[in-house]
């Protein structure tokens, strides 16, 4: 049974990854103080239960005083509130603000098993799909209605780069279950649920590669659902997106 | 072999000591109304006349509460599916829910359900009736079950009536090309709800029908007395129910 | 004379139901020790399994999950308990409903062969887990065992809503109406109250799920759309033929899901306050208070289900409302604790067994239950969602906890049911070592949460992850599952070696003061509260509820 080093070992390697977001920081924050907390209450209420079996001989059946109890009680309870509060700011500042209109768009697609990812190109604005269009091998996963103007310079890609200290606003759709949109890099969550679009933002304050994992069980592939995100910065990301765009053309022109 | 574990004598069934001597009546024969004395106060099992009727009561007040969530939970599903909708490949947003005009003769079926909760509460208070239960329980013949049985045989046709009612009125709605598959939502919920009453429906004419033969051969007068009134209380409350849904299906489209 | 298998003997149900349990429990324990040697060494090649495939995995998880909540923590702590003793506690002569009650257990022996034959069927079990999310559930083509494995996993789970209301009913009526002259509402044994409240509780929930079951069955089927959306498109075909929703699913689910997690632990809850007034000699501290906070976690458990849903698509207002509400229920519960752990504070201890796994109980229901008001913040939630945390979480608060609340109620109640002793020795080891192996297993998940595990990942493989270093982690925390099943060995040898040639008990081992262990003698009325310990402890310090109090108040 070794148990101990096992949790020192765990202990090591086995925390939050680094964090690259900008809200991310004040997130780790609450974490922290909400796990120091919960350590405390639970040493405090063990302490208290062998205390109580160590000196269960005495027969003098003592109780507590009531006062004693409410304080606990009391302080427990502003204990709850604290993390209702603290977190409930975090929370309407990520959700209920939408992002700043120059935030910039991408849409992420879940699909057994696969994430994509569409930019909207110079138009900035997103062309309509079908999914009677979809067709992976023939190069339109996402079923992109090429009658429509607006789709031809979008550009669907299989992983995620984003420009470093610019807000972006992910759209998220599913084609087909329930998949969760998982980057713990930068601390964000949401699923992608079939048949509607959600909206989440988010803004990328550290370059890096971060993994995207799928986060609701969705089939089979469930566990390979995987996908990067790379943060670069605003130059790299243009180049790229220039690359990918030239590419298409290329695609789209014989 | 786990019946072997019994030890204490107390777990050994008793026979049961049967309803304490006194007639099943609303008007506890000593006059003391309940209060005077206090059948509370008795063990389990010699709690007067009625204390098996207000347990399977309750029994089934329970059941109909479970029941009543059950219901609850389709109607919600109707309301959030009514208000669902998807956007087009226009970018505006469509809802899939056409409203559906309920075939009229649902008005004809509800009026027939009525009148079948009407005689079923005819036929209830006939069991409860003073000076017939008098007789059956001093051995007089059985002038209340008499009395009930033509009730009870009504509610059972009128129920029937109501059931090739709902069915005709499907007829009419596939007619109109509404199936159950058909892409349309509010298509969905009303074959669902429908059937689903039609479904509790029939249980209660299968319990008409059991209470019936039971009347005959039921030889303890509260017994006859239980099975009508728990079938009364059910086919009393899936008339409710129905009115609550036929609204739903009427006015909420 | 009836037949002994067809009985409608409440105790001998109730035994009928421990061994449901006790079978349903121990598949699904041999299933998590194959995950848990999968996850480490993934291409383990197993007796039986063979090398396993992902969805191999994931139909583990899901029958793994399905058996434990409902054939285990919703039979043995709430029906079979209640079966053996609810009758005798309260001076009734039985259930209210013998047959009903005998029908609703052999409904639930169906449901639960229903169940496993998912094992058998082509493509095996489903793969969606115990919530069973829709398009996934409700495709067929979405997945290997979304087919036929799906369809009887919901037909089982219909079969178990319709016998959990039968007996639900029966408890109820039995409670209301057939107490004893004097078992007032504040002489109620807690087990009693939280019986109660539980069968309420299912009134209210699972026929919800019925429903919910029943229009998932008709997607699959007769083409209908409650939750597949518009042009959903799975395996190259689109499915979805209208506006159907996935979030109404997971809205029904939840509504029943939560409260089905409190009817899980709230028998343990009460059993837990019996055994501490029992085994402390003491009256619990603040009864009224304890049955209130019970009812109150009842009404509350109906209002935050959405906890399980803040970052599932629903409106982010509507996860604050029940992020309060959630906050809100961590209040009664963390009243009961603060009342049991005063009622140790100084109670004379008598260490037994029972007492030992109660106790159990009490820290695993601390320890698990801390995390929730953690889960129970969005922000924080956005992160830990179906992450190992949560696994940590409720296998503490509800596997464990509940689990020791079989084990007390198991090892209190043996000498009623076999007129013998469980061997104490045995007990205290089997004790011991389940509750280090359950600390091992369980409290390092909240680290591999915390470093962003998902739940569900059949292998910590893949290009983006950083997972490998959790193998560590990982490799202990299998190691301590095994020897946790391990433990369980000891306690089926007790259990059967005892039931036969264990010391011959005497009729009322532990000096309690309820009436199960109280046959009454020709007695009527109930004289006393459950736990009126006299003080200070001495010989005569417990009477059955039947006796009159000494000084009345
Ligand atoms: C009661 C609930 C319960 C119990 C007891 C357990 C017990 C265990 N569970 Fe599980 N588990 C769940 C409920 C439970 N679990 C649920 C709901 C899920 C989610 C499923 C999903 O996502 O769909 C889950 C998922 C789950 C996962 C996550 C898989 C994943 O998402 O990738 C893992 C992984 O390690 C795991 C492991 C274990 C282990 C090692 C045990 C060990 O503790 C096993 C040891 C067994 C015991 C200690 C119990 C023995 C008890 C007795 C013998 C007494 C019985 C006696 C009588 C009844 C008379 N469980
Ligand atoms: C018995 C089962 C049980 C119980 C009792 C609880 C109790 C609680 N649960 Fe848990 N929960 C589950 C079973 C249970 N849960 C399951 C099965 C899941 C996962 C389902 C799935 O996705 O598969 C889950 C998931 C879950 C989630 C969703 C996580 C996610 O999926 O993202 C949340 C979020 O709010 C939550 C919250 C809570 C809260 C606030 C409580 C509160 O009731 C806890 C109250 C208890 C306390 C607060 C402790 C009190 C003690 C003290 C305070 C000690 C103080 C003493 C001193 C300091 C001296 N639970
Ligand atoms: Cu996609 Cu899991
Ligand atoms: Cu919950």
């Amino acid at each position: 049974m070794h148990t101990p080093q096992m949790l020192l070992e765990a202990l090591r390697v086995a925390w939050m990854p680094p964090n690259g977001a900008l809200h991310g920081i004040a997130l780790d924050r609450l974490m922290r103080w909400n796990l120091i907390a919960l350590c405390i209450c639970f040493l405090a209420a063990h302490v208290w239960l062998i205390a109580a079996i160590l000196r269960r001989r005495s027969f003098n059946q003592t109780t507590i005083p009531a006062a004693f109890r409410w304080i606990i009680l009391t302080s427990l309870c502003a204990m709850y509130i604290w993390m209702a509060i603290t977190a409930q700011r975090l929370w309407a500042e990520s959700r209920f603000v939408g992002p700043e209109p120059e935030a910039m768009q991408v849409e992420v697609v879940g699909q057994q098993f696969q994430w994509y990812f569409r930019y909207p190109g110079e138009d900035a604005a997103f062309g309509a799909t079908r999914p009677e269009l979809v067709n992976a091998p023939g190069g339109n996963p996402l079923g992109l209605d090429a009658r429509d103007p607006r789709s031809a310079d979008d550009i669907v890609s299989s992983v995620l780069v984003l420009p470093v200290d610019r807000e972006v606003d992910l759209r998220l759709r599913s084609l087909d279950v329930i998949h969760g949109l998982f980057i713990p890099g930068m601390r964000l969550k949401e699923n992608a649920v079939p048949g509607l679009v959600l909206h989440v933002h988010f803004t990328p304050s550290v370059p890096g590669a971060y993994p995207i994992l799928c986060s609701q069980v969705c089939g089979s592939g469930h566990a390979r659902m995987q996908a990067m995100l790379s943060v670069v910065s605003p130059a790299e990301f243009d180049t790229w997106l220039a690359a990918r765009q030239r590419a298409r053309a290329e695609k789209a022109a014989p | 072999m786990p019946a072997t574990f019994t030890r204490h004598p107390v777990e050994i069934e008793r026979k049961d000591t049967g309803i304490g001597g006194k007639p099943p009546l609303d008007r506890r024969p000593t006059g003391g109304g309940g209060d005077g004395d206090n059948w509370e106060n008795r063990p389990p099992g010699r709690r007067g006349p009625r204390e098996l009727l207000s347990r399977y009561r309750l029994g089934v007040l329970f059941a109909l509460a479970g029941d009543l969530m059950f219901f609850v939970a389709l109607v919600s599903a109707f309301f959030v599916r009514q208000s669902a909708g998807h956007f087009d490949a226009r970018e505006n947003y469509v809802s899939d829910w056409h409203p559906l005009a309920v075939p009229p003769i649902l008005w004809i079926n509800t009026a027939i359900l009525i009148l079948s909760s009407l005689t079923m509460e005819m036929a209830r208070r006939q069991l409860f009736h003073e000076i017939d239960v008098m007789d059956e329980w001093l051995g007089l013949g059985r002038p209340a079950v008499k009395r009930a049985t033509p009730w009870l045989v009504a509610t059972v046709i009128l129920g029937v009536l109501f059931l090739a009612g709902q069915w005709i009125a499907w007829e009419q709605l596939v007619q109109q090309g509404f199936r159950y598959t058909s892409p349309d939502p509010s298509s969905h919920f009303f074959y669902l709800i429908t059937g689903v009453h039609g479904a509790h429906l029939l249980l209660g004419i299968v319990a008409l029908a059991t209470a019936l033969g039971a009347l005959f051969i039921l030889r303890r007068v509260e017994m006859r007395q239980i099975v009508v009134d728990c079938t009364a209380w059910y086919w009393h409350t899936m008339g409710l129910f129905w009115i609550f849904l036929f609204g739903l299906l009427v006015f909420f489209q | 004379m009836r037949s002994r298998i067809f009985t409608t003997h409440h105790r001998t149900l109730g035994i009928f139901y421990l061994f449901l349990a006790l079978a349903a429990v121990t598949v699904g324990t041999l299933l998590s020790l194959v995950m848990r040697l999968h996850r480490v060494w993934p291409d383990l090649s197993l007796p039986f399994f063979g090398a396993m495939k992902p969805e191999d995995y994931l139909a583990l998880v899901t029958m793994h999950g399905t058996l434990m909540v409902f054939f285990v923590l919703t039979i043995a702590p709430q029906i079979a308990f209640a079966n053996l003793v609810l009758p005798e506690q309260i001076g009734a002569r039985g259930m209210a409903f013998p047959r009903l009650n005998a029908a609703a257990f052999w409904l639930t022996a169906l449901a639960l062969l229903v169940l496993l034959a998912a094992f058998f069927v082509p493509h095996g079990a489903p793969i969606s887990g115990w919530t069973s999310y829709p398009p996934l559930s409700a495709v067929p083509s979405a997945g290997p065992g979304q087919g036929a494995g799906m369809d009887l996993w919901l037909a089982s789970i219909g079969i178990f809503c319709l016998a959990s209301w039968l007996s639900a009913v029966t408890m109820l009526t039995t409670i209301l109406g057939e107490r004893r002259a004097g078992m007032t509402w504040s002489r109620l044994p807690m087990t009693v109250w939280a019986w109660l409240i539980t069968s309420i509780l299912t009134l209210l929930v699972f026929t919800v799920l019925l429903a919910a079951v029943l229009l998932l069955f008709s997607d699959r089927h007769f083409g209908s759309s409650f939750f597949v959306p518009m042009g959903d498109l799975v395996n190259g075909r689109i499915v979805g033929r209208g506006d159907g929703s996935p979030l109404l699913w997971l809205h029904l689910f939840w509504f029943f899901g939560h409260p089905e997690v409190y009817i899980a632990i709230l028998p343990g809850m009460g059993l837990a306050t019996s055994l501490f007034a029992n085994f402390a000699r003491r009256r619990p501290i603040g009864y009224r208070l304890m049955a209130a906070m019970l009812v109150a976690i009842g009404l509350l458990g109906l209002v935050v289900w959405g906890h399980h849903m803040f970052v599932s698509g629903m409106n982010p207002y509507a996860g604050t409302a029940f992020a309060l509400t959630t906050m809100a229920i961590a209040v009664p519960s963390t009243i009961e604790v603060l009342c049991w752990l005063a009622i140790l504070w100084g109670g004379s201890l008598l260490l037994r067994t029972p007492m030992l796994f109660a106790l159990g109980f009490l820290s695993f229901f601390i320890a698990g239950g801390l995390t929730g008001p953690i889960l129970a913040q969005p922000a924080l939630d956005a992160y830990l969602h179906n992450t190992f945390f949560v696994v940590a979480h409720f296998h503490l608060v509800m596997a464990m906890a509940g689990v020791f609340s079989i084990f007390a109620g198991i090892y209190y109640w043996f000498p009623l049911i076999t007129g013998r002793m469980m061997n104490e020795t045995l007990g205290k080891l089997h004790f011991w070592i389940t509750l280090i192996a359950a600390y091992g297993t369980f409290l390092p998940m909240h680290l591999s949460g915390l470093a962003g595990e998902p739940r569900h990942y059949e292998r910590l493989s893949g290009p983006a992850t950083s997972f490998p270093a959790l193998l560590p982690v990982e490799r202990g925390i299998t190691h301590s599952a095994l020897l946790l099943a391990a433990a369980q060995l000891i306690f089926l040898w007790n259990l059967f070696a005892s039931a036969r040639r264990g010391r011959i008990a005497e009729p009322n081992p532990w000096e309690a003061t309820t009436l199960e262990w109280a046959p009454e003698s020709g007695r009527s009325r109930v004289e006393r509260g459950p736990y009126e310990y006299e003080i200070p402890a001495n010989e005569t310090n417990f009477n059955p509820q039947w006796e009159r109090a000494a000084k009345e108040e």
